[in-house]
């Protein structure tokens, strides 16, 4: 009985820590500028399909494979940052959410066309498949990798926007961006790099997740509820609330799919509702 | 509101009056009226696979048997309707009858888009070739539907019991909750528990579910014997993916199910996971006849890095049936064609099949299968059949 508990609290952590990857870029995206980008999953399949076709058609192992998703997606980012979504920053949000609805559309058509609809595999390493027992409690061993995974990546982000220039000046801009500006920041600079390292860190979490989520050309779509729902509950633009939503959001999905399968996924949404009526700006949210 | 997105008392009289038109004088064909078949299907969206397959089909049939019959040119017309909307299949099956003119609908990728075409085809008079959804009850919701796909009772009652009979006795269910699922968990349910199966857990999951893991899990914590899956075709690889890394096949758990879960069309991207799985179903790629094989190796051709899966044979038959119906009533109406249907026979890649003169549905050859290793790749491997299975699942 608790082992099963244990099991399945695991198994959420592991499902949290993803989202957290794919959504982060999306929570800074919304408190940095308060552009809503519905377009942030496609760059989370640009990197799963970076992985896939660098694994089947070049033979790149897994692991290599990853950075490169993350460079790919981040170099898409900036690319579309500094060529579309900048001029729509001073635009109303139901344009913003057209525009970036439009992408979605777009990359899931040209998915389709070059890759066609279905599944894509991938082939894990020998050593993260399989199983590895733990107190007797049956651990996934590409579960374990995950959460090992996001645990380097939420501490080198905490460095970088504790301990760096760089990371002061984005914490300053998303407080008070006219301010910022006013006291020399290049607002826009700081945020097509924190941009940029948004869809990477989705084109990672992409390439992670292709294991868990699945990868086909809906993929943007499929999970978009999950994205929004990690930057409303969380609150957009911090860390800690989307790292804490995330977790929130993956154990109580998987105990819920666990415990009563009946109305299993139906839990995340009414806490959800839960949540937002208790905190409406999020759990970490800043504006009132 | 804007008064101009109302439509005008004249534009609505005008379009009464033209859909009444179309309804109220019979259209007379003639020798030369082109054969025009309406092929509505989900080309886009999750359900894509399905429709690729069995356009592909449908083009290769065209190929290899000529693009005319009974001196009347085929006209394939085929439209997206995305898989998950049952208003534009609707719309789509209209404009294809106003429109186009078409003799023939066909397509239809899920149970809900069937029934939402079922009362256009009844409204025009024009038969209507269900080529992949799987809902029992579809045939019934219109004189003119005609199915050359298969049911999903006739495809899960075969497993049940062999289920029952190989020693199986406690099974967990998972089925993706929707009509198709519901049919496939129902029939496998009561067949079981009559052969004297206990069922632990029927558990139904979203159509559209992200993560698989923590229902696999409550399945190898319940200790059953065999977890019994129905999820539509594309859902196979994840299922496959945590009943492998949850390590429930070391457990000695069985998989059974109707085939969907190891889809030919999917099965190379499962690869060795899939091996040992038990399924019934209509048709595999790796069936064992000379009409098989060059169906295979005609589609492979056609459509490089394809292997056929059942829908594509639904396609396949579907066209042969409107072929051969037309040869008998070269200027027949929608009425003489659906009578010529019926009671038809015919050898297909998938072995014999009929239809149903009372039902209208598909009487079929259903086969027992075990997913295997065959030079490298896997197969599903046919090891025992049960003749003639009505739409029912009646063995």
């Amino acid at each position: 009985m608790i082992g099963s508990a244990l099991g399945v609290l695991f198994d959420g952590i592991a499902y949290g820590s993803l989202l957290f990857v794919i959504s982060i870029g999306l929570s800074v995206t919304m408190g940095l500028m308060n552009f809503v980008n519905l377009a942030h999953g496609a760059f989370a399949m640009l990197g799963g399909y970076t992985c896939v076709m660098l694994m089947s058609k070049a033979g790149v192992p897994f692991l290599a494979t990853l950075p490169v998703a993350f460079v790919v997606a981040a170099a898409a980012g900036i690319v579309l940052e500094r060529t579309l979504y900048v001029r729509l920053y001073k635009a109303p949000p139901l344009d913003q959410v057209m525009f970036s609805i439009g992408l979605v559309f777009m990359a899931i058509a040209a998915t389709t066309y070059f890759f066609g609809p279905s599944q894509q595999p991938v082939r894990l390493p020998d050593f993260l498949r399989g199983q590895v027992q733990v107190f007797g409690i049956g651990l996934g061993a590409y579960r374990m990798f995950l959460i090992a995974v996001v645990a380097a990546i939420t501490v080198a982000l905490h460095l970088l926007l504790v301990k760096t220039r760089f990371g002061a000046q984005v914490r300053a801009s998303v407080d008070n961006a006219v301010a910022s500006a006013g006291l020399g920041i290049n607002v826009n600079r700081v945020f097509g790099v924190t941009f940029a390292l948004g869809s990477g860190l989705a084109g990672l979490g992409g390439g992670l997740g292709i294991d868990v989520l699945g990868l086909d050309p809906t993929f943007p779509f499929k999970y978009i509820v999950y994205f929004l729902l990690v930057v409303a509950i969380g609150g957009a633009g911090t860390i800690k609330g989307g790292l804490v939503a995330a977790m929130i959001l993956g154990i109580c999905d998987v105990a819920g799919k666990y415990y009563i399968p009946q109305v299993g996924s139906f839990i995340i949404y009414f806490l959800m509702v839960l949540l937002m009526i208790l905190y409406p700006a999020g759990l970490y949210g800043r504006r009132s | 509101m804007n008064p101009s997105f109302l439509p005008s008392r004249r534009k609505v009289l005008q379009g009464l009056g033209a859909a009444a038109a179309a309804t109220a004088f019979p259209r007379y064909a003639y020798a030369a009226d082109p054969l025009k078949i309406g092929l509505i299907l989900p080309m886009t969206g999750p359900f894509a696979s399905t429709g690729r397959q069995i356009t592909a089909a449908c083009k290769l049939y065209l190929q290899t048997h000529g693009d005319s019959v009974a001196g009347r040119k085929v006209e394939l017309i085929i439209k997206d309707d995305t898989g998950l909307a049952p208003e534009t299949t609707k719309r789509i099956a209209q404009e294809m009858v106003v429109q186009d003119r078409i003799t023939v609908l066909a397509g239809f990728g899920l149970t809900p888009l069937a029934f939402a075409a079922a009362p256009v085809a009844t409204e025009a008079k024009v038969p209507m070739i269900v080529m992949a959804a799987g809902t029992e009850v579809i045939p019934q919701r219109s004189p003119f539907i005609v199915r050359t796909g298969f049911t999903l009772p006739q495809n899960t009652a075969p497993v049940a019991l062999w289920a029952a009979q190989n020693n199986i006795k406690r099974v967990f269910s998972l089925v993706t909750d929707y009509a198709p699922g519901h049919d496939s968990e129902k029939t496998f349910v009561n067949r079981f528990k009559a052969a004297g199966g206990t069922i632990i857990e029927a558990v139904r999951t979203p159509l559209r579910n992200p993560d698989y893991a923590p229902f696999l899990q409550r399945a190898k914590d319940s200790k059953a014997d065999a977890l019994f899956v129905f999820v539509p075709s594309g859902e196979g690889l994840a299922v496959m993916k945590q009943f492998e890394e949850r390590g429930l096949k070391q457990t000695g758990m069985k998989m059974i199910g109707p085939g969907d879960v190891v889809d030919d069309d999917i099965l190379v991207s499962i690869g060795a996971p899939a091996v040992g799985v038990i399924t019934s179903m209509h048709y595999s790629a790796a069936h064992d006849s000379p009409e098989n094989k060059a169906y295979v190796a005609a589609m492979t051709k056609a459509n490089p890095g394809m292997r056929p899966n059942f829908h594509s044979v639904g396609g396949w038959d579907g066209m042969h049936l409107i072929y051969e119906a037309v040869k008998k009533q070269p200027n027949g109406n929608g009425q003489q064609l659906v009578e010529a249907m019926k009671g038809m026979k015919w050898t297909s890649p998938r072995g014999p099949m009929m239809i149903d003169p009372a039902t209208r549905d598909v009487i079929q050859n259903v086969y027992l299968r075990e997913t295997r290793m065959v030079n490298g790749e896997p197969w599903n491997i046919e090891f025992a059949k049960f003749e003639n299975v009505k739409p029912s699942g009646d063995l």
